[in-house]
């Protein structure tokens, strides 16, 4: 499976610059570890120490954030697209 | 793209500076958060073309967290409209308009815009930080009538 991830301006430096990356897996699991493979500086924008997802990391699976559909489990299709987006957080 | 080194400043019109403030004012005592989507000039100077105002994924007085979906939806209209997310406001309900600690430890992009309104007095306040690597620079907010 071939699917689009779309990068957000704060992790384009670990891409190249390119805002959209084409990875291939049949999990979010195995895209994100295509993408570490095709773009090494990812692996620390990306996972934990222990392999899992960064929580200040929000991934879209098409419309639907992958924590609710299995986090890194989460299946992906040839036309899907994967967004990532920094969570944005803060306070007084 | 700004850097510590250019000054940059925030061109925003009268009316989204207003929606910013009646979107913390509507929220009290809850902190607002919101999304600016808009165009950074090669020296730095960012317009802001359109305010978001999104939910407190927190519902706190004390934190912010804006909400994912809303987050991806004001993405991809900036994207269709040919501009980009280029920062975030939210509201200080008891302290000034200034970064927290903790603001400053989770702010997600080094160059996007931060700006608080700080309703701790009797007229809201609005500022507008550059943050990169732990460090807070206050830029200019030009009004645009």
């Amino acid at each position: 499976m071939s699917v689009a991830v779309r990068f957000p301006t704060v992790l384009r430096p670990a891409t190249g610059g390119r805002a959209t990356v084409a990875a291939e897996g049949a999990t979010v699991g195995e895209v994100f570890g295509d993408l570490i493979r095709q773009h090494p500086d990812l692996k620390t924008q990306l996972l934990t120490d222990e392999g899992q997802l960064h929580r200040h990391l929000n991934v879209f699976l098409n419309d639907d954030d992958i924590r609710y559909l299995g986090k890194l489990d989460a299946k992906v299709g040839d036309s899907d697209t994967l967004t990532l987006m920094p969570a944005v957080a803060g306070g007084a | 793209m700004s850097n510590g080194t250019v000054a940059t400043v925030l061109l925003i019109g009268k009316k989204l500076l207003t929606e910013m403030v009646a979107h913390a004012l509507q929220e009290y005592p809850l902190e607002a958060c919101g999304l600016l989507a808009g165009t950074v000039g090669e020296a730095g100077h960012a317009e802001v073309a359109s305010v978001q105002a999104t939910g407190n994924a927190a519902r706190s007085a004390r934190v912010y967290e804006v909400e994912p979906k809303a987050m991806l939806r004001a993405d991809r209209e900036a994207e269709a409209s040919g501009r980009q997310l280029i920062g975030v406001y939210h509201s200080h309900t008891h302290t000034d308009a200034r970064p927290s600690p903790t603001d400053i430890g989770q702010a997600p992009d080094p160059d996007w815009h931060y700006v608080l309104v700080s309703l701790r007095d009797v007229h809201p306040s609005v500022r507008s930080w550059n943050i990169r690597d732990g460090k807070i620079e206050e830029e200019p907010v030009v009004l645009q009538w």
